[in-house]
């Protein structure tokens, strides 16, 4: 019995990692102060940091925790903060409540049914021994053999990004100083 | 059912839920919470059938949406913050103008 557990114990944790990051997603929807909000998707994404942990993509997982969690929702939470808008009591959706909630269900159903019938159902036995191909060694390698390029167009798209966050802020403040 | 499929269906879920916020929610940033909620389902979507073809071309074109992604989010708080700037709120009703 233990050991047969032990044995699943991978697929234990993926399906409760899986049950966890569902649940703060549903809570994004629900909560109504954006911190709260913001704390479940922090959640939500470290839970799915441990699902690519145990997929074997472990350099993945750093990045999601060190990227999404460490840096853009740091950012995120920072600008909660800063802004400190209270959010008037009453309405909390938009009036496209329902039609929202229909088109999600049949969106979620049809991608769901459709992913259930093409994909043959031992197609994952070999994703479980992929993951020594996915080292950081082999990883390193070839993304800075074969994709410098790309790795040298990421810089400069970083750099495009922080001058027109600058080039927002100057444009908005040039009207009011004359 | 299988560790693929899951995965896959968890991918499609987050997905979902996160376009359903975009729609419903009226919070500015919440909406920008939830975009980044359905870049997540697509990441995990993207991980889920790179991992089968055992290379590590998907695993760089993951570490260039993450990329992309922050220079994204870079560029979208410094708009909601000028927009919160000038509305004095966060409520999208107050944005109707900027339809043009």
């Amino acid at each position: 019995m233990i050991e047969t557990l032990l044995g699943n114990l991978d697929t234990l944790l993926v399906v409760l990692f899986a049950l966890c990051a569902l649940v703060g997603a549903a809570l994004m929807l629900v909560l109504r102060q954006p911190m709260r909000v913001a704390l479940a998707l922090i959640s939500t994404m470290v839970f799915l940091g441990g699902i690519y942990g145990l997929l074997g993509v472990h350099f993945i997982a750093a990045f999601q925790v060190l990227i999404y969690v460490g840096a853009v929702m740091v950012f995120m939470v920072y600008v909660i903060m800063l802004l400190e808008v209270r959010e008037h009591e009453g309405v909390r959706y938009s009036k496209l409540l329902l039609p929202g909630i229909a088109g999600f269900v049949l969106l979620v159903g049809a991608l769901v049914i459709s992913v259930w019938r093409s994909l043959p159902p031992t197609a994952a036995a070999k994703g479980g021994a992929a993951g020594s191909a996915y080292g950081i060694s082999n990883f390193s390698i070839t993304f800075l053999n074969d994709y410098w390029l790309h790795f040298e167009l990421t810089s400069v798209l970083l750099v495009a990004a922080v001058v027109a966050a600058l080039a927002v802020i100057k444009v908005s403040r040039g009207p009011r100083h004359g | 059912m299988d560790r693929t499929q899951l995965l896959l269906g968890l991918a499609v879920a987050l997905f979902g839920l996160g376009l359903l916020g975009v729609i419903v929610r009226r919070n500015v940033l919440v909406m920008l919470m939830c975009m980044e909620l359905m870049l997540n389902g697509v990441i995990l979507s993207l991980v889920t059938f790179a991992q089968q073809t055992a290379t590590t071309v998907g695993a760089v074109l993951v570490f260039l949406i993450f990329v992309v992604a922050t220079a994204e989010i870079a560029l979208a708080i410094p708009i909601v913050l000028l927009l919160v700037r000038d509305k004095r709120t966060l409520d999208l009703d107050a944005y109707t103008d900027l339809k043009g």
